[in-house]
């Protein structure tokens, strides 16, 4: 429904697995003033005495995690809910946190949009249960995206860290080299579009996922929190360094104008239409399910860079959080410390085609070395793993991300509809930006 | 004489009673789900909740905010246009197509009726999907017709002829509709006055001009209240037609996706229904001025 597409592999099977569960009951606990103080102890004593729990998700392993949980567990009972994908899910959390009571007591939320409820004091601090002890287990980049400040307020998933998938077949057909600088993946879309004018070199219709996750990688910072003080700067270094290279493509009309997530947009990674797709680790599993018909045409190659030193930033992915209206928040806890580091919750996830978060399976031979059918054999755990730990950091999303992304396609998007600098369109989102984190009461510079 | 007033006023007193406790159920729903809601949106429009800071009563700050709103304007022109071009259109099929089939000269009407009416019991949504598919400029129809040779249709989806587009899904959509209103108010004109005509010798035109069309003039009326109302009330279509042109449809592109983004993309749930009342303030006085001028011209004859 909204503007977002569902852009994990997690939300686009899942909106078919668990549509028969969404509704099914929304009896979360009333009110409640959970998230007091507690502490590691606390977990194991909850998990001992049991109780029941709600769980929101839409991602296709959450059913079989529930059900394994609650053997290991018998004493706990976890409702899971699919309360929508995505927005559709923040939307019925934000009227929920709003009502004071119906929210559930652990719910899936994408790092993008984390930061617009940690800040609202709607989920709990999981530091107090020695959450801090886990982060070793996460991938640098994960971690950052679930912590403002010394607070933890949630615990990694997957990771989408972005890395360049190509179809081989195409590359082939036509001479190109596979792009290690954007220079050469500009280069490489003027010389595809000269040869077949019905092929390009990949799709782009104005994207915000996409377009933080590529000034991310270009080394720009244009959000910067701290509390309710807001910095938003979108002409950066590193937003001048992406615009100067995405200009040349839209410009010159060589990017498909297709909008990503649609039927045309499978079918035309299908038939080599887009050549290449810039995106994050979760799409060998989407390409698999929705592409079939392509198997063995494509190929995952690292990101290009600018300057030849590796850098690659997170597209999507996202975890789980411990709500302020929990009525039992260590149980909730200690659900979720399973849920997202206890090896047989995650053994589940990695079998659902998710990428994982953790470093240990980021690094287990047997995962790094598996061999991609769909990928014509390429090892592309390789690429991808690598690319996971060479995500910049110091990366931070506004905390309402979730609307900047709503009115992306009305500013930035025109400028993509215009073909002309994107620049112009970063500018107006930024004044809109900063109109409405003042009128939600931030203070907000430029 | 006394007593059988005294009667009377009682019989009549009970009667009072006795009506209202028909009409009960319907008013306790009536209060519920319409008198309620909107006092509620009313209420909630004159607060502003911020993410920081809370909820503070601003009067009728939002309502001097969505006016000076150029976006709403946008908005509100953008369906004004709409309901300009659309709504004359698509009565003028729909009352030919009434015309032409109790006019009893067609082979087959009751086929063409069914099947200009089929549309209507299409969903709009799975109507729109459908309809984006045909749009669409590489695997839709479209774009098969484009790589013909010599053909160059515009994109239906671009910035210029997205909202033809969608006038044209409403216009699929909603002539079977208006067909069988028009055609259900040909249909009780009395046949006298159709051989009456036949003596004086008009011609069918003549009767169409003379007889039918004075005859079912409050139906036009209502039917254009309908569509001016669907027409201020634009939503599906354009909603769903975004995924396929996330830019050429923009979240503020009628008033009802503007209010709708506003509280449920920024939740700015306050502003969200004081533009939601203004529109419906707007749409009840062009749905009068509509009827208004229906009725005159019936005053005058």
């Amino acid at each position: 429904m909204n503007s977002t597409p569902r852009r994990r592999i997690l939300g686009a099977v899942a909106g078919l697995a668990l549509a028969g569960l969404a509704l099914a009951g929304c009896s979360a606990p009333s009110g409640g003033t959970g998230g007091g103080t507690g502490s590691a102890d606390d977990l194991d004593a909850a998990l001992e005495e049991g109780g029941e729990l709600t769980y929101w998700s839409w991602t296709p392993s959450a059913e079989a995690q529930v059900a394994a949980f609650e053997e290991a567990y018998p004493n706990v009972d976890v409702e899971l809910v699919n309360a929508g994908t995505n927005t559709e899910e923040y939307t019925k959390l934000q009227n929920a946190i709003k009502a004071g009571s119906g929210a559930p007591d652990v719910v899936q939320i994408e790092y993008y949009a984390l930061p617009q409820f940690a800040l609202s004091d709607s989920l709990v601090d999981l530091s107090q249960y020695g959450f801090g002890e886990l982060e070793d287990q996460y991938s640098p980049g994960t971690w950052g995206s679930v912590t403002v400040g010394d607070a933890i307020y949630g615990l990694p998933q997957d990771s989408g860290p972005m890395a360049l998938f190509y179809n081989k077949t195409v590359f082939d057909e036509f001479g190109l080299e596979v792009p290690t600088t954007w220079d050469e993946y500009v280069a490489a879309a003027e010389q595809l579009h000269t040869a077949d004018p019905t092929k390009y070199i990949t799709n782009d219709t104005g994207d915000a996922g996409f377009a933080t996750s590529m000034i991310w990688q270009a080394g720009g910072k244009p959000f910067q929190v701290e509390g309710t003080e807001v910095t938003i700067d979108l002409a950066d270094e590193g937003v001048q360094k992406w615009t100067g290279v995405w200009n040349q493509l839209v410009e010159n009309d060589l990017v498909a104008s297709v909008p990503g997530w649609t039927d045309e947009w499978f079918r035309a990674l299908g038939d080599g239409t887009i050549a290449t797709l810039v995106t994050g680790a979760w799409m060998p599993g989407v390409l698999q399910a929705s592409v079939p018909e392509a198997s063995g045409d494509w190929a995952v190659a690292p990101i290009p860079t600018y300057d030849g030193e590796p850098a690659t930033a997170e597209n999507g992915g996202g975890g789980q959080s411990v709500t302020s209206q929990s009525e039992n928040p260590a149980l909730a806890a200690a659900f979720l410390r399973w849920l997202n580091s206890d090896p047989a919750s995650i053994e589940i996830f990695l079998e659902s085609g998710g990428f994982p978060a953790t470093t240990d399976d980021l690094s287990d031979p047997e995962f790094v070395g598996v061999e991609s059918e769909y990928f014509g054999g390429q090892k592309i755990n390789e690429v991808l793993t690598q690319a996971s730990e060479e995500v910049v950091e110091g990366w931070q999303y506004l905390p309402f991300q979730t609307y900047a992304n709503s009115i992306f396609g009305d500013t930035v998007g025109q400028a993509y509809a215009d073909k002309r600098d994107l620049a112009e369109g970063l500018a107006e989102w930024q004044e809109q930006l900063v109109a409405y984190g003042n009128e939600q009461g931030f203070t907000v510079a430029e | 004489m006394t007593a059988t007033s005294l009667t009377g006023r009682t019989a009549k007193q009970r009667g009072r009673w006795i009506g209202w406790a028909f009409v009960g159920p319907f008013m306790i729903v009536f209060a519920l789900v319409l008198v309620a809601p909107v006092f509620y949106a009313i209420y909630l429009s004159l607060f502003r909740e911020q993410l920081v800071g809370g909820n503070a009563f601003v009067g009728l700050d939002n309502y001097v905010r969505a006016l000076g709103d150029a976006k709403f304007w946008e908005s509100f022109l953008r369906v004004a246009v709409f309901l300009v071009v659309q709504v004359p259109i698509m009565l003028c099929i729909a009352l030919f197509a009434a015309l032409a089939l109790d006019s009893a000269r067609l082979h087959g009407s009751r086929f063409l009726r069914i099947s200009v009416f089929l549309p209507y019991a299409v969903p709009a949504v799975v109507a729109t999907l459908m309809w984006g598919f045909i749009y669409g400029e590489r695997f839709g129809l479209v774009g098969n017709l484009n790589s013909l040779p010599g053909v160059d249709l515009p994109i239906p989806l671009s910035s210029e002829f997205v909202l033809a587009a969608i006038g044209n899904i409403v216009t699929w959509e909603f002539v079977g509709y208006n067909m069988l209103i028009f055609f259900a108010a040909l249909r009780v004109i009395p046949t006298e006055l159709y051989e009456a005509a036949e003596l004086d010798g008009a011609g069918q035109y003549r009767v169409v001009w003379s007889i039918k069309l004075p005859a079912i003039r409050g139906a036009l009326v209502i039917a254009a209240i309908f569509s001016v109302i669907g027409s201020f009330q634009l939503f599906n279509e354009p909603n769903i037609l975004k995924t396929l042109a996330p830019n050429a449809i923009t979240t503020f592109f009628t008033p009802n996706m503007y209010a709708y983004n506003l509280s449920f993309a920024g939740q700015q749930f306050n502003y969200s229904a004081a533009v939601a009342i203004i529109m419906g303030v707007a749409t009840m006085i062009v749905a009068y001025i509509v009827q208004l001028g229906g009725s005159r011209k019936e005053a005058a004859r």
